[in-house]
């Protein structure tokens, strides 16, 4: 007897427990308490948030790192000088390109408890997934009246709509073609940095006899290898079969993607052989050492050679285009939307106006060491990289990426990933051709 | 009379909230979870239309799923025989009423306190191919030290259609991290079952004639069997459903050659929004953890507990 009573005190006790984590997430509760959601960088929201109805607004983000986290404060002591009434609550999730944050976002959303707003990258993350999903409100009247339609690229604004309506505002762009070279490893090999293919396979070769690895790669995190092939394909088969890979009129078993992988299975026997263990820190961190010469990575990669590494633009690294891709411009970009059903949509229209203003991009890009998305921004505020950048931006042909959530789906970004990660251990080139058609069949409709 | 019935009623009431809970939360997300996996919902918008076993065709024709399959198989075998030897070695050794044994012990015991999440990442930075335990390695004159968890080999190469049928020599590294943190738990519970052996079974043994090790074979080691099952049971669900460990050190691996069906399913389902297929993946674990557990609890359970009644 004993034993049972004790038997069923244990269990309503666990009982207890259960039903305390189970209302915890419930979607009754006001909108910025996430459950074990919530981030640890935010603060406790104020009880009477009904009161204060809209006095606050949630920023979801995974900018944690260094830079990117800078710049997110400067936008929101910004956002802060104009608007001292409201709060705002920096939910940042950390986590390298978003992989913890997706998934906290993913399940806030379908349990009907959006933040404000998120950060999504301009493309088919946001477009096949939220506005498909319909939960985002179009910023047309946002568009018009702060005079956007003008300020950004056309390229770029359609990389936010669908069926005539928009669906973010962009605060910033990194590149993701570019290759970053250690200037002293080519001037002491008495080198040029390749600008086309047939160049890099000569420079490689020279490099590999001297004893320095050509190519930094670090696929720890699978995006990494997608990174350097997209930028591979784009340089064979350049910016319009590139681009019309993702709408279905060019077919994936076209010749040029064969060659585009026969190129990149070529360019790994130059790359570190450590390469798995490492993530793109630790391979931007051979070439700025100048055990390797040659790095592809997007411009982030500049943020963390001058900022951690305290290395010099143009003195110690260089950089150019990746091969072939000279006059294209593959765009990361992250923007920032309005959620449908949030409780603050008044005070998080204020806090779009400030991401998307001249001064609010000017405020962000230098810290986190992007360009602005708008094509009016104070060019005195960058450096010499971002000048060039900037430059190029406004000029460049545009192509989505793929390891970034711009050109494709998540769906089909996820499967071209596996596709490459077996690559890269395979090379079988047959085989992944007929894996990239498979996915395009089942994920293109 | 009526005080009796009370008594019967009361715990039943006690009880009735976890049941029904662990009904909605246990059993009712285990079928919701199967449903769907039989739909179409593979992109971020909901779509329960039936499916049939489209999504666990593809699963099954997938390569890295079949990978998956193979490494989480080499995990099991590797990771609960290591255990098993290693924890029976250390409860052996610390059942010795040596000084100090209670010191090794606890010693022993302290790595399960850790979370696979910091023994994984732990591990990941000790076998650094070229910063980690390699180092001592080349100081000692080995020219070239293993890679460790960046090895893309499989041995030896036996294919199965697309995949290599054998041991993947990254799979190793993360088995290293795995018995470290649990031979602990399988020294304790040896260490309990040694414990529980009373002297005169090994003082009868030894008016027997019995040597040493003749009194361990064929005296001691068949009356830990219990404990040996339990110890399978425990880890086996533990590396069926394994996630943070590989999560946090090393991910899918190069080629997926220590990619597990946790991780797959984390990704699918969270990076990739087909929620179907991880559904589906989701359930294949079930099945695996089911057809190590539901047979001991069926057959071995009842027999071991007795007449203890474990409904």
């Amino acid at each position: 007897m004993k034993r049972t009573v004790k038997v069923s005190l244990v269990a309503t006790l666990c009982a207890a427990l259960l039903l305390a984590a189970g209302c915890g997430g419930a979607p009754s509760q006001p909108a910025n308490q996430g459950g074990s959601n919530q981030p640890s960088g935010s603060q406790s929201p104020v009880s009477g948030s009904e009161a204060g109805g809209e006095k606050q607004v949630e920023i979801f983000s995974w900018w944690t790192g260094a830079g990117e986290a800078a710049g997110l404060e400067g936008l929101i002591k910004l956002f802060t000088e104009k608007h001292p009434d409201i709060e705002v609550i920096n939910a940042a999730v950390a986590g390298g390109a978003g992989t913890n944050a997706k998934a906290v976002l993913a399940s806030r959303m379908s349990g009907g408890n959006p933040p404000d707003t998120f950060q999504v990258h301009a493309g088919h993350e946001l477009l096949d997934t939220w506005v498909a999903a319909d939960k985002m409100e179009p910023l047309n009247f946002l568009y018009e009246s702060e005079g956007w339609y003008d300020v950004f690229p056309k390229q770029l604004v359609e990389m936010m709509s669908k069926d005539g309506n928009v669906y973010s505002v962009a605060v910033n762009i990194h590149r993701g073609n570019v290759m970053f070279y250690n200037k002293k490893v080519f001037d002491e090999n008495n080198l040029t940095p390749p600008t086309t293919f047939d160049e890099f396979f000569t420079v490689a070769e020279a490099l590999k006899a001297k004893g320095i690895t050509p190519l930094a790669l670090g696929d720890k995190e699978p995006w990494t290898a997608l990174h350097l092939f997209e930028s591979v394909l784009l340089g064979v088969i350049g910016p319009e079969k590139y681009n019309g890979l993702f709408d279905g009129s060019v077919s994936w078993d076209d010749p040029g993607v064969r060659e585009a992988l026969e190129t990149f299975k070529r360019m790994l026997q130059y790359v570190n052989d450590d390469h798995a263990a490492r993530n793109w820190q630790d391979a931007s961190q051979l070439v700025a050492q100048g055990k390797a010469a040659m790095n592809v990575m997007g411009d982030w990669a500049k943020g963390y050679f001058t900022t951690d590494l305290n290395l010099k633009g143009n003195v110690d690294f260089g950089w150019a285009p990746s091969w072939n891709t000279e006059g294209t411009f593959m765009v990361i970009s992250d923007t920032f939307g309005l959620p449908k059903g949030i409780q603050h949509r008044e005070a998080t229209i204020e806090f779009l106006k400030v991401l998307g203003s001249r001064e609010g991009q000017d405020v962000f890009n230098p810290l986190k060491g992007s360009i602005p998305a708008r094509t009016d921004a104070d060019v005195s505020k960058y450096d010499d990289y971002s000048k060039e950048a900037m430059q190029d931006w406004s000029t460049n042909e545009l192509t989505p990426s793929i390891a970034h959530g711009s050109a494709a789906s998540p769906g089909f970004s996820e499967k071209i990933t596996q596709v490459i990660t077996v690559f890269v251990t395979t090379g079988n080139v047959d085989q992944a051709v007929a894996d990239l058609v498979a996915a395009a069949g089942a994920e293109l409709k | 009379m009526h005080g009796q019935r009370l008594e019967r009623f009361v715990p039943f009431l006690m009880v009735l909230p976890s049941i029904i809970l662990i009904a909605i939360f246990v059993y009712g997300f285990i079928g919701w979870t199967g449903y769907v996996s039989v739909s179409n919902w593979n992109t971020f918008v909901p779509d329960f239309s039936f499916a049939g076993l489209k999504n666990y065709a593809y699963l099954f024709r997938d390569f890295r799923f079949q990978s998956d399959l193979r490494n989480t198989l080499f995990f099991s075998v590797l990771f609960i025989g290591s255990c098993l030897v290693i924890g029976l070695a250390l409860a052996v050794l610390v059942d010795q009423k040596l000084r100090g044994a209670a010191f090794f012990r606890n010693v022993f015991l302290f790595p399960m306190a850790l979370s696979f999440v910091v023994t994984g990442v732990v591990w990941q930075w000790i076998l650094n191919p070229s910063t980690g335990v390699n180092l001592w390695l080349r100081a000692l004159g080995v020219e070239n030290p293993p890679l460790w968890y960046v090895s893309t080999q499989v041995v030896p190469k036996i294919a199965l259609g697309r995949i290599q049928f054998g041991l993947p020599l990254a799979i190793l590294a993360v088995v290293i991290a795995g018995v470290w943190q649990q031979s602990g738990f399988a020294m304790a519970t040896y260490l309990a079952g040694l414990q529980s052996i009373p002297e005169e079974v090994r003082e009868a043994a030894s008016v027997d004639g019995a040597t040493e090790w003749q009194k361990f074979r064929y005296v001691i080691l068949p009356m830990l069997r219990p404990m040996t099952i339990t110890i399978v049971i425990m880890l086996a669900h533990v590396s069926l459903k394994t996630f943070d460990l590989v999560y946090a050190m090393t991910g899918p691996g190069a080629g997926y050659v220590t990619d597990v069906p946790g991780v797959y399913m984390f990704e699918t389902s969270f990076r990739g929004n087909h929620y179907a297929n991880g559904a589906g993946i989701a359930m294949v674990m079930l099945i695996l953890s089911a057809a190590v557990t539901v047979p001991y609890l069926l057959g071995r359970g009842r027999r071991d507990l007795g007449d203890v009644d474990i409904n």
